[in-house]
């Protein structure tokens, strides 16, 4: 089976006071047709900016200076810029933390989804409000008639949500970059719409690269997880190997700090220091000041070791039994 | 309870404001410019023991915050009291807030928002002691330096500016300035909200150390309901702006009584419980502007009877130190009393 997403080698450097910053570093991954990925990382780590370089959003001063971004086998990096804006919104499609980011407030939803839909299909504005109807029905969204009249405004923050999310449907895409989505909702309102996430990857067989900083989110939503620091994916495998059995001292770390797995008042066992400046990487592993596990092999670059389709960027990695 | 330190009595909060533009738009019955009522607090009663760390939770609009500012005396509650040691933290003369003392601190959520961009950070730790005349004059400086330490800083970096720390380290900062007002109890309104997971985990850390080195007392509002189970002895839930569910921590965990407290806890994703298991709250969260008649959580609750609709449910007692809000444990939900 093609993948619906490969990357292969995404590279994004920004030109800074400080110097060139790579803040996407030679990053690898590929979700099959009706998977879940969960990229996850705290911040600062490249999510956003690996998300935006996917779809070809990055402007001066940055610049997506490697790799390849194969959407059901065409690289979207060998596009004309008419081509590739046609890809987008029809065959990949992003969710922001803030769907006021695609949703206009001085237009009704259903007047805005119409438009949306008559971009990259020609068809009658009823058919076409038709078609966002049923968008909103399959996010969940009661009463959809009665919403597509409403300004976003007129919304709830979940609801809105369900929005943007029914708009990045509309064409149905083989590719779906959710940033931070649930990030600012309540857990409730989260729950609802990780349920639906999930369904809708089941039955519409959209790949999804669901982007977020929360363990417990990718943990309980994502098929196959990649685990980002200082612009690499240092691990990579299904969600039962990285969780269950991580083996890059770094996820390792992040696991150990979350209390949900310690009995209660324990010290948490803690990460030193701070996540690093990526204009002042050490050399080598950029993990090396904070890892437990660091010796002066780490002074460079690690390799990726890949046991049973589980890969870390490491050079002494977690054995498991 | 063997000594509280704080007493909150049947406290309520209405804010009264105009309607922004939105509403305005939206709420076509709400008459226009009419002011608005939102019921941030509802009849909330609680007792707080000395050394307690007492969690409060629920989702966003609940009154986590107002029930924290009320707390110290940043707010006035529109009905009943708040007393600390027996005295009341705020008095309201013609409309002003007067807080009456400096024994409840705050800690919120952005520690860069809550420093002065301008101000080195030794002086922002001075300025309250000074100000209240806490800490004698000559001391204040190797005071200031002592505290730096005490949160895991450097007492050299007194004379930094606020924006050359990190978010964890900014946070230190807020937490010894808070100290740095001797305080007897601490509020913390969503205190490690912002920060990543390696670094909460310092200072949850930090955190639990002061907490036992200095006897705190301390309120712990947050969303998270896996931080509130580690550091919390005693567990708040809120809905609404009304308290729906009291239990020590390990008890509310593994016996949740309130079904939106067994609701919430169903929701919410967990590290290594494996894929696809969300068993969503039904519905939206309701507006506290026009809160549903009855119980607060009747139009989402699965158990809700004729009586919920009706009647809003007392906190009752479910067994020693635990208190719910639900007509489940006081008499059933089919009864019709009060029914309209
Ligand atoms: N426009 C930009 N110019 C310079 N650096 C940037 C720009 N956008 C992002 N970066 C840098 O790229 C890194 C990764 O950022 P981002 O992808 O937003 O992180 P995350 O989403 O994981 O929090 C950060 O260090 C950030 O400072
Ligand atoms: N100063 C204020 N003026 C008007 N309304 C307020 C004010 N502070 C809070 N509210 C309202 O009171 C309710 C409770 O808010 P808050 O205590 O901030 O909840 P939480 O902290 O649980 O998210 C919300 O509906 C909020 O909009
Ligand atoms: S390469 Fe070395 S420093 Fe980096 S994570 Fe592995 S053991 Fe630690
Ligand atoms: S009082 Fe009724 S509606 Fe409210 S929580 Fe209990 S059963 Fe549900
Ligand atoms: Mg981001
Ligand atoms: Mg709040």
């Amino acid at each position: 089976m093609t993948a619906a997403l490969d990357v292969k080698g995404l590279t994004t450097r920004f030109e800074t006071r400080a110097g060139h910053v790579t803040a996407v570093n030679d990053v690898s991954f590929a979700v099959q047709p009706g998977r879940i990925m969960g990229l996850v990382g705290e911040s600062g780590s490249g999510k956003s900016v690996t998300g935006f370089s996917i779809l070809g959003l990055i402007d001066a001063p940055g610049e997506v200076s490697a790799g390849a971004v194969l959407i059901d086998g065409i690289d979207l990096r060998q596009l004309s810029d008419e081509d590739l804006r046609k890809m987008r919104g029809r065959k990949v499609a992003m969710v922001f933390q803030d769907p006021m980011m695609t949703l206009n407030p001085v237009l009704r939803v259903g007047d805005q989804m119409a438009m949306a839909v008559r971009v990259h299909r020609p068809m009658s504005k009823p058919d076409a409000l038709d078609h966002a109807r049923k968008a909103l029905e399959v996010v969940g969204i009661p009463s959809p008639a009665e919403r597509l009249k409403a300004y976003p405004h007129q919304l709830s923050g979940g609801m809105r949500q369900r929005v943007a999310i029914a708009m990045a449907l509309l064409h149905s895409p083989s590719v779906i970059i959710a940033d931070e989505a649930t990030t600012a909702l309540d857990v409730s309102i989260q729950g609802q719409i990780l349920a639906e996430v999930r369904e809708l990857a089941d039955t519409t067989g959209a790949a999804i690269v669901w982007i977020t900083h929360d363990l417990a989110v990718v943990s309980s939503l994502a098929d196959d997880i990649c685990v980002m620091y200082a612009g690499r994916i240092v691990e990579r495998g299904t969600a039962e190997q990285v969780i269950g059995g991580p083996r890059h001292p770094y996820t390792q770390g992040l696991l150990d700090s979350i209390p949900a797995l310690h009995e209660p008042g324990r010290k948490l066992p803690q990460i030193p220091g701070s996540t690093p400046q990526l204009s002042r990487l050490p050399e080598g592993c950029p993990f090396r000041p904070r890892c437990p596990r660091a010796t002066d092999l780490c002074r460079t670059e690690p390799p990726l070791d890949v046991r049973d389709e589980q890969a870390v960027l490491c050079h002494h990695p977690l054995e498991r039994a | 309870m063997t000594d509280p330190i704080l007493k909150i009595d049947a406290v309520s909060k209405r804010f009264t404001r105009k309607p922004g533009l939105a509403e305005r738009m939206v709420g076509r019955f709400t008459g226009g410019g009419k002011p608005i009522t939102v019921h941030a607090l509802t009849d909330v009663s609680l007792d707080v023991a000395k050394g307690e760390v007492l969690g409060i939770v629920g989702e966003s609009g609940c009154g986590k915050s107002t029930l924290g500012r009320v707390i110290a005396g940043i707010h006035a509650p529109s009905s009943g009291s708040v007393a600390l040691n027996g005295r009341p933290v705020a008095d309201e003369r013609h409309g002003t807030v007067h807080k009456l003392t400096t024994q409840v601190q705050m800690i919120h959520q952005d520690p860069f928002a809550s420093l002065n961009p301008r101000m080195k950070v030794g002086e922002t730790l001075a300025e309250g002691p000074r100000y209240h005349g806490i800490i004698p004059a000559d001391q204040v400086r190797a005071r200031i330096r002592a505290l730096l330490e005490q949160v895991g800083l450097e007492g050299a970096y007194a004379d930094r500016l606020p924006h050359q720390f990190s978010g964890g380290q900014r946070q230190r900062i807020a937490i010894a300035r808070a100290l740095a007002m001797q305080p007897e109890v601490l509020v913390l309104d969503e205190a490690v909200a912002s920060l990543d997971v390696s670094i909460q985990a310092q200072v949850l850390n930090l955190f639990m150390d002061l907490r036992h080195d200095l006897g705190l007392t301390a309120l712990f509002i947050s969303h998270d309901l896996s931080v509130v189970r580690h550091v919390c002895d005693r567990v708040a839930i809120m809905y609404l702006g009304r308290l729906v569910e009291l239990a020590p921590a390990d008890q509310l965990y593994a016996d949740p009584r309130h079904p939106y407290t067994q609701a919430l806890f169903a929701s919410i994703p967990t590290v290594g419980t494996g894929r696809g298991r969300f068993e969503a709250i039904k519905g939206e969260i309701p507006s506290p502007i026009a809160p549903p008649p009855g119980c607060p959580f009747h139009p989402r609750c699965p158990f809700a009877g004729p009586r919920c609709r009706a009647e809003a449910p007392r906190l009752t007692g479910a067994g020693p130190a635990r208190t719910v809000a639900c007509h489940l444990n006081d008499g059933g939900v089919n009864m019709q009393r009060g029914a309209a």
